[in-house]
This record gives structure tokens, sequence and C-alpha cells, in this order.
């Protein structure tokens, strides 16, 4: 749609990828508030307009390939593609054999600089990989799950046999989350600061890294997790399962927000495009379903020879589907059914462990049984970054303000809903039902939180166990912390009270309280 | 085969030089710009937090005040940094703003001072008293003796004394004609002077009450409005040296101030606690009532854009209005300030001059976080950002929660709560008796006329 400014001025294309919301115009009785709605909808007329403006300095172009004649997309090999594309991207493009360790997970910091891979077999390595250079390599002599970098390069999550540990960029070990047990599968939501996590214990836990705090623990009841990605637009998780279900969910709520039947068999992996719109998913059953999730229908249905291992949608839209030792990337799979896929790549006796595109690059990398390589995929990445946002050429310095930044405008946990834009706009709901400012100071302060340590309770029902059970489980904030510390205070007080009375001297702590956390 | 991948040259991108500043591309593209609304949120409540942090309205008083309390304060139109002062022991003082020091004080009456005005084209101060005398003051220094100290003050009269004009009655409220050498002094009777005469040329007395404040209309030069205490605003012309209209209201009006910018427009402020605002076309009912005092309102100045209005009342706080709001923006008080007799915006609306009964001039913010400092660009536009943010979600009940949020003194709470138990109770007697009538025997009367006696126009 085109938009004409106020003053006259002419009409500027392309301004719809730019637009907001939904149409309908707003319109009120009151001629006031309809002065302020006309105002209101011009300036966002003239925001629209002059956002097209920007167009003209965006600095790059998009990637392409394009078949003449004869030829097919699919029929180019990636050594075809090197001998004509440009020296710098040739240079970028690398193969990591690494037969040992293997199979290998992968990720990609949001900017695209960093690369991070972590083999099953403990081998973790975290590098720069444009310039080759290696930031640390670490070989933990435990099975490894998965690997997450957090905001930047400078901390990653890996999730081993046990535990979910967090290193830093030298390598140094910062932290073993022991509240994450038996983790498979790793999330990061940038905006909010959560590592979620999921696995085979079933159950969706979420963990502030910025102040260290669990913020939800969610049991799904539906057995180990197959299979987890982010819906980069609104935060929400969805989660594959055994019985080819997929449900997601926001950390604020006990059950699902939605919960979709996918498949027969089980779900084993998923992507989200980062709009939201689309969601992409194998199972086991050998098909791949093409979801729309403002609707949550299914669009397509594809089938591969085996079942897919490993899926990603690109920033411009490319689906990629690792299955088997076979690479597949798949273009316009929104806008229509396809017959033939965009590109096709075959990695020799070596089976597809993760596929990753590269952030702000023509690349897709994957992680494979032996080893780690990227393959050239033209038109798969957004060409102009907004710095401001993403920045892949971004300084120490920048990256550091970059962080306090975002730490200072960090999302509370309760923004995560299924629309991101709830907020700030208007409920709608019957003036009965709405929630006043009043009733809000309510919910959030308890009068009922201060309760006394009475060590003299014995049977199960404490006052503070009541308090607990009130609170909706999987919540965890720093009441239900509170409370939790002061039970532990009882329980000690009344085993202390017990071997005093059976004559069992009790242990003074002697250690300097600076010491003592190491008793 | 066609292809292109992405190739971006690092030159581009990353500074040659350490002193270069590096290219920050940007797209505007929303697909790259996920949670912008919860985002913009988080921002607009992190500025308002801050906006509350700094929040610092009090900057200081100026030099060592006067010896008895402040009745009065006048604007040099012509300047952002100079004001005349009065008190009630009769000294007028001229003060710098930027030193915050007083340039000169003259013993001006006996009794106290209860009208003051720095005249437009000499800037001479015009002051009148209780003593049935105006009199004219240079505050050139060639014109007086810079020596004169505070204990000398009260004997050396005739020092800077420019002019004398001896009254019939005691003199309350006077003001200066923008243009010509005319003003008018109130009191007993509402009299025209010019500069060159030694008495008034005029009497435009409607009525045969007191009149306690005149202000000239700034703009429409020959129109002038009085305050009185039969309870009345009465509008004056001096082309045709006669009162135009008036308009009788339930209390006493204490204050008048025109509009800077809409010359048919004033506010009064009162005695029922409220400020109101007038067009002089329709006096029948006012244009917006400005409620939130707790005790009589004692003056009232508009800012020199006309879009807010200070308000300074015996409450002992005062508050800034937006012209088009009906309750206050912010309130301004301090531990020390007794009541406060007189108002002022600076010329430049940034600050405010208050005058109280404890003997000092206090000199305030318009705006409670802004600093006086020179910005950086950068700053600027975080500000300007930051202030679209605020507006945008000012509806949001945290966000005005904390925006509107104001500590307020004990006893202005009591009294608050106090007055809405009372009005409250008005209410419903009101309507109790609404209920208990017939059909249409107690009308609703709108808020804006609630206050209005009666009006009438002068016919001759």
């Amino acid at each position: 749609m085109a938009v004409t400014g106020k003053m006259g001025s002419y009409d500027r294309p392309g301004t719809g990828k730019y637009e907001r919301g939904n149409k309908k115009k707003l319109y009120s009785k009151d001629k006031k508030i309809n002065a302020g709605l006309k105002k209101i909808d011009n300036q966002y007329k003239e925001a629209v307009r002059s956002a097209a403006g920007t167009d003209l300095l965006l600095q790059e172009d998009h990637g392409y390939l394009e078949a003449e004649g004869m030829e097919k997309t699919f029929k180019f090999q990636q050594k075809d593609i090197k001998n004509v594309v440009d020296e710098s991207t040739i240079k970028k493009s690398f193969k990591l054999s690494l037969p040992d360790y293997g199979p290998y997970q992968i990720d990609y910091t949001r900017n695209g600089k960093e690369l991070l891979i972590g083999g099953k077999k403990g081998h973790v390595a975290s590098m720069d990989w444009r310039t080759g250079s290696l930031d640390c390599e670490l070989h933990l002599n435990e099975t490894v799950h998965a690997v997450k970098y957090l905001h930047n390069d400078q901390y990653f999550a890996v999730a081993q046999k046990k535990y979910v540990f967090i290193y830093d960029k030298t390598g140094l070990e910062l932290h073993r989350l022991k509240q994450h047990i038996d983790c498979t599968k790793l999330e990061f939501l940038p905006y909010h600061f959560l590592l979620a996590t999921a696995g085979n214990t079933g159950y969706l836990k979420y963990h502030d890294v910025s102040t260290g705090q669990l913020i939800s623990e969610i049991r799904t009841k539906m057995g180990p997790t197959q299979s987890m990605k982010q819906n980069p637009w609104n935060g929400v998780m969805h989660l594959g399962h055994g019985n080819g279900s997929i449900t997601l969910w926001s950390p604020s709520m006990p059950t699902p927000l939605v919960k979709l039947q996918n498949s027969r068999g089980a779900v084993r992996d998923l992507a989200i495009d980062r709009e939201g719109k689309y969601m992409i998913t194998g199972s086991n059953d050998k098909s791949m379903k093409l979801w729309d999730l403002r609707k949550f229908k299914v669009i397509d249905e594809y089938y591969s020879p085996t079942p897919v291992q490993s899926l990603d949608i690109s920033d411009s839209g490319l689906v990629s589907t690792g299955w088997n030792t076979h690479v597949t990337v798949w273009k316009d799979m929104f806008k229509s059914k396809q017959k033939d896929p965009y590109m096709n790549h075959l990695l020799p006796s070596n089976k597809v462990e993760r596929l990753k595109f590269v952030p702000f690059e023509d690349f897709l990398t994957v992680g494979s049984s032996k080893g780690v390589e990227n393959l050239i995929v033209p038109g798969s990445g957004e060409a102009n970054f907004d710095a401001l946002e993403l920045n892949p050429f971004e300084t120490a310095k920048q990256r550091q303000q970059t962080e306090v930044r975002s730490l200072l405008n960090k999302l509370p946990s309760d923004t995560i809903t299924l629309d991101p834009n709830v907020i700030g706009g208007i409920d709608k709901r019957a003036k009965a039902i709405r929630l006043k400012a009043g009733d809000l100071n309510e919910i959030i302060t308890n009068k009922d939180d201060t309760v006394e340590i009475n060590p003299n309770v014995k049977g199960k029902n404490s006052g503070l166990r009541k308090l607990l059970r009130k609170k909706t489980q999987n919540v965890i904030d720093e009441r239900k912390l509170r409370i939790e510390k002061n039970l532990r205070l009882e329980k000690e007080a009344r085993k202390r009270n017990k071997d005093i009375e059976n004559g069992i001297e009790v242990e003074e702590d002697t250690l300097a309280p600076a010491l003592s956390r190491f008793n | 085969m066609k292809i292109k991948t992405i190739s971006r040259s690092a030159d581009n991108y990353v500074p040659v030089r350490n002193t270069q500043e590096s290219s920050l591309p940007r797209n505007l593209n929303p697909a790259l710009h996920p949670f912008e609304r919860a985002r913009e949120y988080t921002k607009a409540l992190n500025a308002t937090k801050l906006e509350k942090i700094f929040a610092q309205p009090f900057i200081g008083q100026l030099g060592d005040g006067h010896r008895d309390g402040i009745y009065s304060i006048a604007k040099n139109f012509d300047s952002i940094n100079q004001v005349a002062s009065g008190s009630g022991d009769g000294v007028i003082k001229y003060w710098d703003l930027t030193s915050r020091d007083e340039i000169i004080s003259f013993k001006a009456h006996y009794g106290m001072v209860s009208g003051l005005v720095v005249t437009p084209k000499q800037h001479n101060m015009l002051s009148c008293g209780d003593d049935k005398t105006i009199k004219l003051w240079s505050v050139n220094s060639s014109d007086f003796d810079m020596s004169i100290n505070d204990d000398e003050l009260y004997d050396k009269k005739d020092n800077g004394l420019v002019k004398t004009f001896l009254g019939e009655h005691a003199f309350k409220g006077l003001d200066h004609h923008q243009d010509e050498e005319l003003f008018i002094t109130g009191g007993l009777s509402i009299q025209l002077w010019d500069m060159n005469r030694s008495n008034y040329i005029s009497n435009l007395s409607w009525g045969a009450d007191n009149i306690n404040t005149v202000k000239f209309n700034k703009t429409e030069t020959n129109l002038l409005a009085s305050a009185g205490s039969d309870n009345s605003i009465v509008l004056y012309d001096i082309r045709t040296n006669s009162p135009i209209q008036k308009v009788v209201t339930n209390l006493r009006t204490n204050a008048i101030s025109w509009n800077p910018m809409e010359a048919f427009n004033f506010a009064s402020g009162g005695d029922d606690h409220n400020a109101y605002y007038w067009d002089m076309r329709n006096l029948k009912r006012s244009l917006n009532v400005y409620k939130d005092h707790v005790s009589s309102i004692m003056d009232l100045d508009f800012s020199p854009t006309g879009e807010e209005l200070v308000t300074g009342s015996y409450d002992k706080t005062l508050r800034i209005f937006k012209t088009r709001q009906g309750h206050s923006r912010d309130i301004y008080h301090t531990k020390r300030m007794q009541r406060i007799h007189v108002v002022k915006f600076s010329t430049d609306a940034r600050y405010i001059l208050s005058g109280s009964d404890d003997y000092n001039i206090r000199l305030w913010r318009t705006v409670a976080n802004d600093r006086a400092k020179i910005k950086s660009s950068r700053e600027r536009a975080k500000m300007e950002y930051d202030n679209v943010l605020k507006e945008r979600f000012k509806h949001m009940p945290e966000i005005k929660r904390i925006a509107r949020h104001r500590h307020l003194p004990k006893t202005i709470k009591k009294a608050k709560e106090i007055k809405t138990v009372e009005i409250n109770a008005l209410k419903k007697r009101e309507d109790n008796n609404r209920k208990h009538s017939k059909a249409g025997a107690v009308p609703y009367v709108p808020e804006r006329q609630k206050h209005i006696r009666g009006t009438s126009i002068k016919d001759d």
C-alpha cells in the first residue's frame, strides 16, 4: 500500500513492510478523542512513510542464486558455486574435520560473529569463525547434549550429562546450574535474559541469567522433551513431544498456551521464522509440516525419505532440513507448496546432526557426526543489519555498552505472551471483568507474607506450607524463596530441638561465617 | 548460473583509525526489532523512574530575602534575569536572578508595599502602599547611592526616588500600561494615572467596594481586569474610560492573570481554593476549573507561552497546572516555606519565583527534573525520545502511578482527605435533595458555572 504524506507529498512505494498492527480505523463518539485518534493516525502514516524512505540508505543487496536455461538450482554443487562466487565468500567457508568427538551441536552468537560447537563426547569449542581464532577449547569428558551462547559471545551454556554449566569466553566454568537436571535442549531469550532448558525429565525451566534466579519450572507431563525452539517474535517456547504433539509455553503459565497435534511420530525438530508467522516441524513419521502460527493450522505437508534430524529457518525465509546424510534447502516455502528444493548437499557417510543458518551471512552451518562445515547458500542471510540491534562488526566497547543497555531494558518474564503487542493495548473485555489499577497492587503485594518461624509445628500442615500451596506451583518468586527458606529453618530448628531432647550433642558452628559455606 | 552472496567489506563498517566513529547502519524493518512494544514500555518505565529520581524543583532563595513577608513581585518583561519585590515593612528590592543577589533596596513606604511594577520602557520601579502614596524609583546605579547598607536603609528615604504621587486613600494593587505612560491603581476606588501628572486622570469605579487587584492586558493593551472585595471581577476599557462588564462569584477573587498568548482569556484564583479560566467574551461560565489546592489561592501567573499556570496558596504550597487540564501536574513545597502570597514565572518560563510569609523569595524549576546545563545532541535526543515514550505510555498503570506520585506534607494530605469527605457529603445531600423533589426542581449545575452568582454588562 502506498501512503501519501501530509502537505500533499508524493506517494512512496514499499511502505508495506513497515506497517504495524491492524489497519482498522478506530472511531469514537467523542469528538475530542476522535481528533486525537486522527492525529495519531497521521503521525503513524508519516512514520511509515519516512521509514520507507530509509530504504534508499540500505547499503547491501541480498544474495541470490538463479538458474539459467535448463539448469536447476538444486543441481548446483558447492564446488560449482565456489568457482563463481567472490574471494571473500570462499574465504569464509570452512570445514572442520573432527571425527573423534561427534556428532556436533552448533550455535552462533546473535550477531553471527562467533561459533560454538559441542561434540557429543565432550569436545566444546568457541571460535571467531571468520578469522579462525579460537577463544577456548574444552574437553569435558562428559556427554554434551546442547550448547548455547547467552546474550553475547562472553558466556555460553552447555547441557552436560547431568547438569547445565555456564562457561565464559576463556572456558572458565562459572556456574553449575544444579536445578537443571538431565537437560538435552537449551534456548536463550535475549530480551528477557532467560535461559530455558528442557530434557529427559519433562520439565521446562526458565533461569534468569542476569540475577541467577530460577524464574519458573513447569512440568510438561508429556514425557521427555524431543525438541525445543523459541519463537523469536514473542518469546514463546515451542516444545515437541514423543507423542507427536507440540506445546507452546510461557514462563508465567503452568499450562501450555497452545497444544497442537502435529504428527503420529515423535517431533524430532522444529523451527520458527523470525516474525513468528510460520513454524516448520519434522517428525519420526517422515513428514514435515508447515504451520501457520497465526491461525494454528497446517498449510503444507512435505515428506522426506528418512525422518528429519534438524531444521532451521533463515532470516530471509529459506528452510533447511537435514535428514540422514543430506541437507536440503527450500525456498519460498511460505508462499506456495514447492516441488523442487532450492539447494541440495550430500555429506558422504556423515550424518547431519544440527543445522544453523549464519546470522547476516549467506551460509548454512552443518554440525554432523564427523565435524562441522559451512555451506554457501546464496540469499539466506539478512543483508542489512541494524547496528543498534545486532552488529556483526561491533567493537569491545560497543559490546559492553550494548550489554549494559540491554540489561537496563530487560523485559520482565511476564511479557512473554502469544501476542507481543498486548502491552500498552486496550483491554477489550467487559468493564466488570477488567482489572482496575488498584487491583493490580493488591495482587502484587500480598499482606500475609509475614509468617514467623515456629519450630513447634508438628504435622505436615504448617502455615508456611499452606502459603506455599496457595501460589501456583511453577512460579518461583522472592516470596516463595523466602517461604522455602523459612521452612528449611523450621525443619532444622525441629531437628535441633529433637536432638537436644534425645541427649545428642548439637554441633556448634565453629567456623567463621565466611568459611562456613565450605562445610 | 547467476549468483551473488552478501559480501560486506569490513572497510565500510570498521573505522580505520581509532579516532573515527564506527558506522552504525540502521534497518528499520520491524522484523529485525522484536518485542518493540514491550521494550519501549520498559524504556518508558525506566525514563519515568529516572525523572522522579532527578526531580529537584527547589534551587534556592534570592539573597537574604526581606525583613518581612513578601507581598509583591514584579517582573521586568524586557529582561530574563531581573525582578523586583516588595515586602510588608515597606522595603522594595531589585534582584539579579543570575547571581541571586539584590541590586538595590529602598525603604519605599510606611506600612506594607501593596503594589509593585517595573515600568516597561525606563525600567523604573513603581510602588504603591498603605501610606496613600505611589512612588517611582530609579534602578540605574547613577541615580542613587549604592553604599547605603541595610541598617541605614530605614533612615535614608529619598535615595533613588524619582517621583511621588499622592493619593486620597490607601492603595491596593497597581499595574502599568504596556505602551503608554499610564498606570492603574486599586484600593477604595480604581484610578487611572498619567505618569506626567500629579493627580489621577479618571476614576473607573463601578459600585462602591474595595479593589484588591488590577491587571492590564499585555496584548490588548487598553483592557484591564480588577477583582474586588465584593467578590466581583470587573473588566474595563480605558479608551472609553469605563467598565465593560462584571461577574460576581461566590467567594472573593485574590488574583488575576491574563493569558499572554490568548488575549481574551484570563485566569483568576480565589478563596474557594480553585482557580478558574475565563473567556472575557462570555463570563456566564468559565472555560476550566483548576482544583487541587486545600486553601485560598493567593496569587497565580501564566507562563509566557500561556501553556501553564502557577498558583501559590495559603496552604503553603505552589502548584503548576497545564492550562487545558483540571488538576495540577506538580506541587512544590518545603518544610520551611510559609503561606505563599505571590508567585511569578520567570520571563523565559524555566523558573518560578515565590514570595511567602517567611521573608524569603524562593526560586524553583518549572520542570522539576530539568537542568540548566548545555546538553549534547545525544543527551537531547535521548531526552526527546524519553519524553515521547513517557507521553505514549502515560496511561499504563505502573507508569501512571510512578509519574503521579507526589510526597505531600501531612497537613495537606489530611486537609485533602477532609475536603474530599466534605465535598462528597455536599454532593450526597444535593443528590438526596434531587431525589426527593419534583423532577427538574433541583437542576444539575456544571462545575464550571457553580461558582458564578451573576454577570452584568455596563450600559450607558
